[in-house]
């Protein structure tokens, strides 16, 4: 069973979808990695990008072009949500934040499910069924490019809250809030910024994405806790840590559905995620949680 | 005061079936009870102990199955199922506590590792073939009071409300028991509580055993009523999520918190049926509207809002 000729494509296909969790981890590692606001609504939000990108491919809009429409799109939808919604109604308290982002997820998902039915929808792409040969595999192009994309994605974030000014003032408002009050920092803005800057992540991944999954209402469900698997898998806050454990989930997934058969293939994730939770709760590269 | 109106309660509580006469009505209400009672369950760990679970259907769950196999397969004797299940549901809560309070886990945490851990079960139960997989179980039909099942909806009703006594009474146990006082320390600081000498980590465990008996008790209730179970119902989010509204919604660690928010919750979403018609989802949107308009309004839930009311009449009728 364990032959290189059949655990080798399986593993290559696990990271190509790996890519995929990673580019949907990537926004919460700011949002609950950096700033600690627990989102559920994370999956629904990625959900409300598919949908965009998937309305648009029936006016003729590429899913890559439709990146241009989306992520500015889902960044305003994830600054007004965190500014009038999030931030207003959990009153500074953790749990809160935890009820509310799960009350938002279920009101968005039921809205798709009122307006848009259970059917899951794909899209026709020329491209869908491209396959790249590397070699040793085939690899379906939109995969490849799922895969470049949420390492430049990744480098992007790092970029965004390393050198910028704007990132500057959101790593001082996730370490002493007060603090960086008192330096002139608006820190709801600053908040309303990293959440719409996470959001916006959903919508370049859902463009990316949809070229090679479905469009569901429940389809945040498949994905929101895979996120938060990989973000503390990868390290609260770590943006090539959240990149790492997206492609470890991903291969852990596929070579799980290969040994134990599919349906058990994503009980392996969430085994990793209690193990990691209990035995090194701040992941593989994260510092040391005080 | 407070004795002679509970005292009231009871008598219409179980007056009540032959004053409405409706089936559908009376399926309301133990729909009503049915969540009020694991509301309760729920109030025990997350409101008097303030550890949020999110995955409340892994006992719910477990329970639901636990009655289900014990009797289809060996034929226990329902009435004994509900002990069963209760066993069952409590010791999921054990192999759960002990594992994340052991290792410390509190907050969004605790939360995440009881989703994920209820999505393992869902799981298991999609692929293991005594759950029956995805197909799910059928309890045989076979009335009888014996065989904890009615012929109407009246005796259902009955377990229910008994179901709610037992929750309430054991919430109203706990406000008065020192394990109670307990918890509610570690729920305003938790390492105050330990620098005061509380063992916190048998109190959130009794909590959470206590509280996984009584969930997996509903659940059993839940597979007798239906006499149907499968994993998205039993291990779904939806029962974890419709769990926990109730006692945020009626107000956490109160005794009646639970009873009044599940009446509000599931009233709200009759309502919404009656005025926008059956369609998929719409009850859930008003559940979810719900959720955030409480949090952000009414943050000590409708318990809270009833105190203030009958605080401000006080000082009213002493000025």
């Amino acid at each position: 069973m364990l032959d290189p000729v059949i655990l080798l494509p399986a593993a290559i296909n696990g990271l190509t979808m790996g890519a995929v969790y990673a580019l949907v981890a990537l926004g919460l590692t700011l949002i609950y990695g950096v700033l600690h606001i627990i989102n559920f609504a994370h999956g629904s939000l990625l959900m409300v990008g598919l949908y965009g990108a998937f309305f648009l491919h029936r006016f003729g809009v590429d899913p890559y072009l439709a990146l241009l429409v989306m992520v500015p799109a889902l960044f305003a939808l994830g600054y007004v949500l965190q500014w009038s919604v999030i931030g207003r109604a959990s009153h500074g308290s953790d749990q809160n934040v935890l009820l509310v982002t799960l009350g938002a997820s279920i009101v968005i998902e039921n809205l798709a499910l009122y307006f848009f039915s259970a059917d899951t929808q794909t899209i026709d792409t020329p491209y869908a069924i491209a396959m790249v040969d590397i070699g040793v595999a085939l690899v379906s192009l939109p995969r490849l490019i799922a895969l470049g994309a949420s390492l430049a994605l990744a480098a992007i974030l790092w970029l965004l809250i390393a050198r910028t000014d704007l990132g500057r003032a959101i790593r001082a408002v996730a370490k002493e809030r007060q603090g960086a009050r008192l330096m002139g920092i608006d820190v709801d803005h600053i908040f309303a910024m990293s959440f719409g800057i996470g959001t916006a992540c959903l919508g370049a991944a859902a463009c990316l994405l949809l070229p090679m999954f479905y469009v569901s209402p429940h389809i945040g469900h498949v994905f929101v806790l895979v996120a938060f698997t990989v973000v503390v898998l990868g390290g609260m806050g770590s943006f090539s840590g959240a990149l790492i454990g997206g492609l470890l989930i991903g291969v852990t997934e596929s070579l799980c559905g290969l040994l134990l058969g599919e349906s058990l293939g994503q009980i392996g994730i969430f085994l990793i995620f209690i193990a990691t939770l209990l035995f090194r709760p701040s992941g593989l590269f994260g510092s040391r949680l005080s | 005061m407070a004795r002679l109106g509970i005292a009231g309660g009871m008598i219409v509580a179980l007056a009540v079936p032959y004053l409405i006469r409706s089936d559908f009505w009376l399926g309301f209400l133990i729909t009503v009870l049915l969540f009020a009672a694991m509301g309760m369950a729920w109030n025990v760990l997350g409101g008097y102990a303030g550890q949020f679970s999110f995955g409340h259907a892994a006992f719910f769950g477990t329970g639901a199955y636990a009655s289900a196999i014990l009797h289809i397969g060996f034929g226990l004797n329902p009435w004994l199922g509900l002990a069963a299940a209760a066993v069952a549901g409590g010791l999921v809560g054990l192999v759960i506590g002990t594992l994340s309070f052991r290792y410390g886990l509190r907050g969004s945490y605790f939360a995440l590792i009881t989703l994920a851990f209820a999505e393992v079960l869902r799981i298991l139960a999609n692929t293991a073939e005594f759950t029956g997989g995805g197909v799910g179980l059928y309890v045989p039909l076979k009335v009888g009071v014996a065989n904890l099942q009615f012929e109407s909806k009246l005796g259902y009703y009955y377990v229910a409300l008994g179901f709610t006594v037992l929750s309430l009474g054991v919430g109203w146990a706990l406000e008065r028991s020192r394990l109670g006082a307990r918890l509610m320390a570690i729920r305003e600081n938790e390492d105050a509580a330990r620098a005061l000498g509380v063992d916190t980590f048998m109190c959130k465990l009794q909590a959470i055993v206590i509280s996984g008996a009584l969930t997996g008790l509903g659940g059993a209730f839940y597979t007798q009523y239906y006499l149907y179970i499968d994993p998205g119902i039993a291990y779904g989010p939806g029962v974890s999520v419709e769990i926990l509204l109730v006692p945020i919604i009626g107000g956490l660690g109160t005794v009646f918190g639970p009873l009044l928010g599940s009446a509000v919750l599931h009233g709200a979403g009759e309502l919404a049926r009656r005025l926008v018609g059956d369609a998929p989802g719409l009850s859930l949107i008003f559940y979810g509207a719900l959720l955030v308009i409480m949090v952000r309004f009414l943050p000590e839930g409708l318990m809270g809002l009833v105190w203030r009311l009958s605080r401000r009449r006080e000082r009213a009728a002493n000025a």
